[in-house]
Order: C-alpha cells, then structure tokens, then sequence
C-alpha cells in the first residue's frame, strides 16, 4: 500500500511538471491555433540558463530560476515575433514545419553553445525527504515543491484568464481574432503575451524536470516536450484543466506503467492509453466537442 | 485502343518518371566510372529509401490530407521485417532475396498500417496526427523490446526479454535494443531505383483512378464526400495502408543496406524529417517530394556543407525557417500563382 | 415572370394523402418519395424542429420556406442524417432511415446542395462529376492501379456521362477547370450536376438561388423544370427568392421557429395570413 502511495506521488510530482509543460502548449494552440514543436526545447534552455547561473556564476537557486524565466520569456517572444508571426495566415501545416524549424535551431543552437556532454543539474532541494508514517512514506522536497508549483501555477493562471483584461483578450482571441480585433483588441501583443506566459513556464519545468531528473543534454527537453503536448491533447486542446488533468493523469500513467507492468514499456503504455481515450473521448477529455456546421 | 487524349496532368506524370529514369541512369554511369566520391556512392541506397519514404507520405498528408507524425514507424516494421526475412529466406540469389525481403516487409508494414489506420479513422486534423505520432513511439518501444532468433527449427521470438533457447546452432536476428547486426547489405541503388518506379506508377496511377478521387474528394470536403455516397472510411484505410506498405518497403530497402539498424534509427525525428520533405517539396506534388528528400538527403554530405562542419544542422534549421517564411509570404505566392498555376476561368473569383 | 408565362405552365392538382399530407395528383398512385412523420430534433436545451410532417410525390417540386433560423437546414440535415433525429422517423420510398448514416441515405437515393457552397476545391469540374458517379460507374482500386481492361472502360463511360451531365447547364467546356477557381453561380451549378450525378430519387437544393441575379433566377427555375421532366425525379428546395419559390414549386412547406405553420400550394400560402405575419410581422392596430 506505502508502495503504491510511493508511486502515486511520484506521478502526480512528474505529472505536475508535465501539466506545467502541457500549459504552454494548450494556451499557444488555443490562441494561435499551432502546435509550438519548439516548446520543448524551450525547457532544456531554461534548464541550461539556470544550469549556469548556479554552476558557473555561483548565484543562488532563487536568481537562477528567475534570470531562465527572463530568458526564456524573452526567447519565447522574439521566436513568436520572428518565426510564427508572419505565417498568421499559413496553413497549419507550414507553421508546425516551421516550429519544427525553430526547434531544431535550438537544439543544434544549444549543442555548439555547451555540447552534448551531459551536464549534472545541482539539486536545489536538500536530499532527504520527509518521512511520513513511521518514516515508512518519503515524500521528497522536490516532489511537494513540484506539486505546489502545478498548484499555485493553475490556480494563477484561471485567475489570470478568468479576471484580469489581458486574460480575458486571450480567451476572445482563441474565440476569433477577427472579432476581438474588432472590438479594440491588440491581437499581436495578446499573443505575444500568451507566448511569453507559456515560456517562462517552460523555464520552470525544465528547473523542475532536471530537479528530479538532473541528466542535462541538448536533447533533454524533447521527450517530456512530446509527453506533455501528448497530455494536452489527451486533456482537451485548448483547455487549462484539461492540461493540468492531462499532465498528472500522464504522468501517474507513466510510473505506474514503469513500476507495475514494464520500465521499457513504460512510454507505449502511456501512449497506447492516450490512443484508447481519444477512441472513447475523440475531442480529448475535456476538450469541446465542437460540431461541423453543415 | 481508342486513343487516349493526355491531360496535363497525363504530361506532368510522364515527365516525372523520366525525369527518374534520367537521374538513375546519369548517377549509374557516374558511379560506374567513378566519378562519384564514396560518400554520394554510399548514399545512394539511403536516397532511394528516403525518396520512397517521402512519396509514400504524401500520398498520406498531401494525397489524403491527413498529418501522419509516425510514418517512420512503418519504415521501421518494414526496416526489421525485411532484415530479419533476408537472414531466415532460404534464398541464394541476392537480388531475389532483396525482392522476397521488400514484398514480405511491404506486408508487414501495411498489416501495421491497417492497425494503426483502424482506430486512427474516427479521428480527424489534430487529433488524427497525435495518435499517429503514439503509434509511432508505441512502434519504436515494440521494436527496441523484441528479440527474434533462428536456428535450425525456424524462427524464435521473444518480447522484453530474451528467452530463446537455441538448438542445432542458432543465432540471433533481432537483438532488442540491439537491433539487427550483421546484415548482408543486398541493396543495390539499382533495386532502389526500380522501387521509386513502381512507387511513382502506383500513386500515380491511384490518384488518376476513382479511388484516387474518392481520398482526394475526402480530402477536400469530407461532409460532401458523405453526401454522394463515397464511404469515406474506406479510402482513408485505403490510403493509409497503401502508404504504410511503400514506406515498408524502405525500410527494407535501406536496412539491406546497412550493417546494423537500430530501432532508434525509426524515431519521431525520423518522422518528422520526411514530414519536411514531403511540405517543402509540395503536398500532393511527387516530383517535389522527390527533388527535396534526394537534395536535403545529400546537402548535410556535399563538402560544402561538411566544411561548415559542426554549424551544418544549425544552417539547415536557419534554412528550413527561413524557405517556410519565403513560400507562405502572400506576394511571392501570388507570383506562383500567377505564373504556374492550372487554368483557371478568366476573372474567376476566390474560394 | 410575366403573368402569361406563370399561367402558360400547367399547375398541378394538389390532394390529399393519409395525414395531413398533400402531393400531386399525378403522383397519388405511387408511394411517395418522401414521407416525415413528427420529425424533432433537439440539442440540448433547445428544440431545432418539432412535429415535422411533410411527404413528397416522387415527381413533385416542393419548397420549404421560412424565415432565417427558422431550421430549414437542419430539416435537410436530418433527411441525410448529418444530424439523428430524437424523434420521429423518416421513409425515403417506404424504407425507414432509423439508424442509417449519411453515406446510407445517399446510396437510398438522396441526394443533396449545401448552403456554403461544399465543393471538391483542388479537383476539376469533371473530377468533381466523376466524384458522383463513384457509386454508379465502379471499379476496382486495383483494376485501377493496374490498368486493367475495366479501367479503361469504365472511365470513358464516367468522362462521357460526366460531360453529358455538364451540358445541362452547358459547363460541358469547364470540365478541366479547378472547382475551386469557378465563379460563384457556376460553383452553384456544378454542386447541381454533381447531386444529379448519384442518380438520385430526391434531390435536395440548399437556397440554389443565393447570390444569383434575376435573369439567372430565372434560368434556374427553368432548368429545375427540365430536370425534373428528364429525370422524373422528386426536388426539395429551400429558397429565400419569392419569385422562384411561387414559380417553379408545386407544394410548399412554411416553416417557423422549427415548426410548420402552413402547408399548400404558392396560391394558398402567399394569402396565409400566418406566413404573412412570420415574414413580415404582425400589423400595428391602427
């Protein structure tokens, strides 16, 4: 029972980063209507500032987190500006080859800046974790630091949508830009915005991520970059809590699947699950089911 | 035989092909005289199979207008399908065996593809490619987790960890992650040319058929398809498995023609590097796909490109960007418009 | 339309069949093409259309008018099954449609326009035709592929029945054009052929004279006459233009909020006081 309870917290703290991932692809898509394949490597930049800064520069965790949230906010705006911004009027198609573009360009950006040696993340968090029941549960630092993240994160970003006048011009703007625009909406900075918000959460995933995961490489923000634009999908394109709920439930999926069945098949069961909910749920789980008119 | 008067489409075709059949015999005689340097010499068998991967792929996203993010997937079935047949078929001639060893990954692959399309169906746009792109990581771990050896009884498999117990002297085949080692490269650039042939005369000869029109028609307007009785699900399975077999048949194609094949090799990168060919060279458009899969294929290996050295895939990034900003920027669009585009009625007005 | 053209067309007599249903007397004999009996549909909340009842002889021009939103579409769209129904059923020739899906509908004889224009963009005018023919002039994918001897045969029998189509309304010459490229009365048309080309029994037109000016509104009519006397065949229109929906149709269905509020022949229903109100709203007491 501890054992699985074990697990449990694990994926839920895994599930947390991806849903923290997973954000930043659902609120692109449902503004831009793209797919951000260049989201992923976003995270390992983050990683890679935040890397040097604590490492190289020997400043504290704090100002390394928040100089790879500038950075990446930074990045996340010039790429959108630069990249996706002319191709407003693209198919959807053009856009994606063009991410996949963008996402190249910083993974052989980053290989010839640090190389593909693989670089140790130092732990911010003390090593020990807290002992529940006995000493029997351990809960690491990292794990409820993640969570808490996922959380406060979550619950920010409802308030932000639900509440604030830039919030609100996202949601217009994912409805239909040519009507929003028409209503005095600055479109262009509404969507800078929402690639801004998106990749300082990519920075603090990929802190999180290499937290729990402190192997380093050009390459590391690929697959949990597929793994979270998997659990938005799977949670609803376009849908805060469905990213969230998608994230976790991914990530719950993934170690279990590792523990209980197999660790090398850990990622086709995760996947294989997605294929059976989106059979059952075509538009994801809390995705709209938006009917063609006809 | 009443005559046949050629369409434009007719003409474009023929072209294509001889097109093929020049680049073939020009790069044969150079590389029989040796005027080719080793390294194009060698990329030979990997042009071909990438050329048919891209062929095939657009007969998926440019053909049926679906996005496929796994289509490595099948080149990976048809890549182990076709190794594995090659060591076990009890074949002496090499081209003979490289034939029995495509048809049987060509199989293979479209018995996944035929799994893959059937739940893929229901789906459409977005949602369509994410399960693609699932099938493709679920293909990857399936083959990186499945051992097949042989020995004198026949053929032994064994899934997540090897279990084969040999007698009479076997070996393995298939060694999980290992991949296949060892491989006799059978390929011959001439095999390659003769598969983008037939790849060629299939698509084309489906798309210029009622088949053709009911994907293409499905793919324009898939309501309206429905309303005059086109059974939509069938051709979407149709197509799909028809490209799934060609990309099997690369697979094999390029496997013979290597030492080792890893599954890694079939990953999501894969995928997507035919993805760019088949978009840069024009959905829909085969002779597109086939000059952008053999010029991004060579371009990383000209000396111009390797003199770069470690900037060579930042460059091809920086490229790729910026030929996507160039060929969706509204006024060089409407100057291809103007200039090569169909007959269109004098004054006609806009979609 | 001159008064002596109105009059010079021969006006069918209209009775009544079991329920409160009418069609051309010269129809009485055979079954009717179409019958709807308390036809609803619901999404969620709100009900689109309720108690539906309509039945169409199986050479009868019919009309179903209304004002915008009044679900006009959504009755075409529940006869082809894009949308199921809640309640009620439908019988194309006598055969229930419970349950079947749109491909079904079709191969039952139906066969329909869309409003927003739904063409084969990217093909031709002709490929567009051949799109129609697919379930009358078959072969096999392989025969196909292969070029076997029943390609070649069947695919000069589809360019010729396709170009034969197309010289209904003389667009025989367009047939290479891209269908995406025509303008908008031609796509309109070739949307026509391309119905006609499944061989229906009942041919649905969404608003087929939207957009068109008077002398083609009148062409139109003209040839919605010629189809139906080339082909014997039932045509349903949906239509905002008066003109052609009082010329050319023999019984007309007014509908209202998703409900029926008249049913008759143009002279009846154009003297209803209640399609009067509907379109033009009730009068101010003096």
């Amino acid at each position: 029972m501890l054992i699985f309870l074990n697990h449990l917290i694990n994926g839920i703290s895994l599930g947390s980063v991806y849903a923290i991932i997973a954000l930043g692809y659902t609120m692109v898509y449902g503004i831009a209507k793209m797919l951000n394949f260049a989201h992923g490597d976003v995270i390992m930049v983050g990683a890679y500032i935040c890397f040097f800064s604590v490492s190289s520069f020997n400043l504290p965790p704090a100002v390394g987190v928040v100089l790879a949230v500038l950075a990446c906010t930074a990045l996340g705006i010039v790429i959108e500006r630069l990249a996706y911004k002319p191709l407003r009027q693209a198919t959807s198609l053009a856009v994606l080859i063009t991410a996949i573009g963008v996402s190249y360009f910083l993974q052989n950006g980053a290989q010839l800046l640090w190389t593909s040696n693989i670089k140790m993340f130092p732990s911010f968090f003390s090593a020990s974790p807290i002992g529940l029941f006995g000493g029997e549960l351990k809960i690491t630092i990292a794990a409820i630091v993640t969570v808490a993240a996922c959380v406060v994160i979550m619950l920010g970003l409802t308030w932000f949508t639900g509440r604030t006048r830039m919030g609100k011009a996202m949601r217009a703007c994912s409805e239909d830009k040519a009507a929003a625009q028409l209503m005095g909406i600055n479109v262009n900075a509404t969507i800078s915005m929402t690639f801004a918000i998106g990749s300082a959460l990519a920075a603090i995933a990929g802190v999180l991520f290499c937290s729990v995961y402190p192997t380093l490489t050009p390459t590391t923000g690929s697959m949990p970059g597929i793994k979270a634009f998997t659990a938005a999908v799977f949670g609803g394109i376009g849908s805060i809590p469905g990213a969230l709920l998608g994230g976790v439930l991914l990530g719950v999926i993934e170690i279990f699947a590792s523990a209980y069945i197999s660790t090398q098949m850990s990622n086709a069961i995760v996947f294989a699950v997605l294929i059976v909910v989106l059979l059952v749920r075509p538009s994801g789980l809390l995705g709209k089911q938006v009917r063609e008119k006809v | 035989m009443k005559k046949i008067r050629l369409s434009k489409t007719n003409r474009i075709n023929f072209a294509t092909f001889g097109a093929v059949i020049l680049a073939y015999a020009v790069f044969q005689f150079m590389s029989g005289t040796g005027m080719l340097s080793s390294t194009i010499r060698g990329q030979l068998v990997p042009i071909c199979a990438y050329v048919t991967m891209a062929l095939s792929l657009n007969l998926t996203v440019g053909v049926l207008g679906e996005l496929s993010l796994g289509h490595a997937g099948f080149m990976s079935v048809g890549a182990f399908a076709g190794a594995v047949a090659a060591a076990a078929l009890p074949i002496d001639s090499d081209p003979l065996r490289l034939a029995a060893s495509m048809v049987i990954a060509a199989l293979a692959a479209a018995a996944a593809g035929t799994l893959v399309g059937i739940p893929v169906l229901r789906l459409n746009g977005d949602y369509l490619a994410i399960v693609t792109l699932a099938f493709g990581q679920i293909i990857k771990s399936i083959m990186e987790n499945l051992y097949i050896g042989i020995d004198a009884r026949g053929l032994h498999f064994s899934f997540l960890e090897n279990r084969i117990i040999f007698r009479d002297g076997g070996r393995m085949l298939l060694n999980g992650a290992m991949g296949v080692n060892g491989i006799a490269k059978i390929s011959s650039f001439t095999a390659g040319f003769v598969l983008v042939m037939l790849v060629l005369a299939v698509i084309f000869n489906l798309v210029d058929s009622r088949a053709g029109r009911a994907i293409m028609a499905l793919r324009d307007n898939r309501i309206a398809a429905e309303s005059v009785g086109i059974p939509v699900t069938k051709y979407k399975l149709m197509a799909f498995v028809i490209s799934a077999a060609m990309a099997g048949a690369a697979g094999a194609l390029f496997a013979l023609g290597q030492n080792t094949i890893t599954a890694n090799k079939f990953d999501f990168n894969t995928s997507i590097l035919i993805l760019v060919f088949v978009v840069l060279g024009g959905q829909g458009n085969m002779w597109g796909s086939i000059l952008a899969a053999t010029f991004l294929t060579v371009l990383p290996e000209t000396r111009a490109m390797r003199g770069l050295a470690d900037y060579r895939m930042l460059v091809y990034a920086v490229v790729l960007i910026l030929v996507m900003l160039a060929t969706n920027n509204p006024t060089i669009q409407d100057f291809i418009n103007t200039r090569f585009r169909r007959k269109k009625k004098k004054g006609g007005a806009a979609k | 339309m001159s008064e002596q053209q109105k009059n010079s067309y021969p006006k069918p007599k209209l009775v009544p069949v079991p329920s409160t249903n009418i069609i051309p007397e010269r129809d009485v004999d055979k079954r009717p093409i179409l019958e709807c009996r308390h036809l609803g549909i619901d999404f969620g909340g709100l009900t689109a259309v309720d108690d539906f009842n309509m039945a169409i002889g199986r050479t009868e021009i019919a009309g179903l008018i209304g004002p915008n939103g009044a679900g006009k579409t959504t009755v075409f769209n529940l006869l082809t099954k894009v949308y199921q129904p809640t309640r009620g059923t439908v019988m194309i020739d006598g055969r229930d449609t419970a349950g079947k899906t749109t491909i079904q509908v079709s191969h039952m004889g139906v066969a329909r326009t869309f409003q927003n224009i739904r063409l084969f963009g990217n093909l031709t005018v002709e490929d567009n035709v051949k799109a129609g023919l697919h379930e009358h002039t078959k072969y096999s994918a392989l025969s196909g592929i292969f070029r076997l001897p029943s390609y070649w045969r069947k695919e000069r029998e589809a360019h010729e029945r396709a170009l034969e189509l197309l010289s209904i309304f003389d667009m025989q010459d367009m047939a290479g054009y891209q269908a995406g490229s025509l303008p908008y009365g031609a796509q309109r048309r070739l949307e026509i052929v391309r119905a006609l080309a499944t061989n229906p029994s009942l041919l649905l037109l969404d608003e087929p004279a939207a957009g068109m000016n008077p002398s083609e509104t009148a062409e139109l009519m003209n040839n919605i006459r010629k189809i139906r006397d080339t082909f014997q065949i039932a045509i349903m229109l949906i239509e905002h233009d008066m003109n052609l929906v009082m010329g050319v149709c023999e019984g007309i269905c007014v509908l209202n909020f998703g409900r029926i509020i008249a049913k008759g022949t143009p002279d009846d229903i154009q003297a209803n006081p209640a399609v009067i109100e509907a379109y033009l709203g009730r009068q101010k007491e003096a």
